[in-house]
């Protein structure tokens, strides 16, 4: 138990991932911290921007919105040096229950995901499970086809680079 | 993962093939690679017809298509496994720097919260 806790210490718990269907993914992962908090960094832009784009990424935000509210809708607005101009990431939530459930579509592209986030608190940890549901397998399979992750479009590059990288190390 | 590979997928496939224009878009491609509007236009449809007969071909898992600008391209051939392992791998990787980063973040409100409630009760 000791040696599990000092492990997750140095490489932070583990992110685990799941095709649970043909057209749906499922991320899970625990965090140390209330739901409500938590919560709130997925809601405000002001916390958003300090963790949705880590500097590995190459990526940086030029703006952040929400409008975080049933049929509200949120931009993030975001610039890489590979980018003519800058890129808008955006959708509206459909389901909105602080601190324990989060709904919203991503419609950068045709076909993109409904993304269902879920955080349940125990003990003062939190269990997050992310579900990227798609409309249908073909658009799963064209999302992984043109390598696009999490919305991003195939101008990602770099971050796809240092991903191969990493996973190579 | 690999459970979508078995039965439900090969109903599919014999589903599929059990048509003559499904037949004869698979003869085509195994030639060379072709768009939509292509293939409408080569087997006298209409292009919504034409989409549904790939959708069920890709849906068995026996065509791919890729969306090029405004030009979907038809080829032979289902994804493999390993592509797929790869994209949720990648995926994966995404989300752990992201919650790496998270983790960072939520250390610090915490942090201001107990500040906080400790500078509420003097």
């Amino acid at each position: 138990m000791d040696a599990m806790r000092a492990s997750e210490h140095m490489r932070g718990p583990m992110t685990k991932t799941d095709r649970r269907s043909d057209r749906e993914v499922v991320v899970t992962r625990i965090f140390d911290g209330p739901a409500r908090i938590i919560f709130d960094a997925w809601t405000q832009p002001e916390l958003i921007m300090q963790w949705w784009t880590p500097k590995s990424f190459g990526i940086t935000f030029v703006s952040c919105e929400t409008d975080v509210r049933p049929g509200g809708t949120y931009r993030y607005v975001m610039g890489h040096p590979n980018f003519d101009q800058p890129m808008a990431f955006v959708g509206k939530y459909i389901e909105v229950d602080p601190p324990r459930r989060l709904v919203w579509t991503n419609e950068e592209s045709e076909d993109g995901s409904v993304t269902t986030l879920t955080l349940e608190e125990k003990d003062g940890k939190t269990h997050l499970v992310l579900s990227d549901l798609y409309p249908s397998k073909a658009a799963l399979d064209e999302a992984m086809a043109s390598g696009a992750i999490g919305g991003y479009p195939e101008q990602f590059d770099a971050l796809d680079a240092l991903l191969a990288e990493k996973r190579a190390a | 993962m690999v459970q979508f590979y078995q039965t439900p997928r090969f109903d599919r496939a014999f589903a599929a093939i059990s048509d003559a224009t499904r037949r004869g878009v698979l003869e085509q491609l195994g030639r060379a690679d072709a768009s939509i509007t292509e293939l409408a236009e080569r087997f006298d449809m209409t292009l919504t017809g034409m989409k549904k007969h790939v959708g069920v071909l890709e849906q068995a898992g026996l065509v791919t298509t890729r969306k090029i600008g405004r030009v979907r391209t038809c080829s032979l051939g289902g994804r493999g496994l390993e592509e797929e392992a790869a994209w949720i791998e990648r995926y994966r990787q995404m989300w752990a720097e992201r919650f790496n980063e998270l983790d960072k973040l939520v250390e610090q409100l915490k942090q201001k919260e107990k500040s906080d409630g400790r500078n509420a009760s003097k």
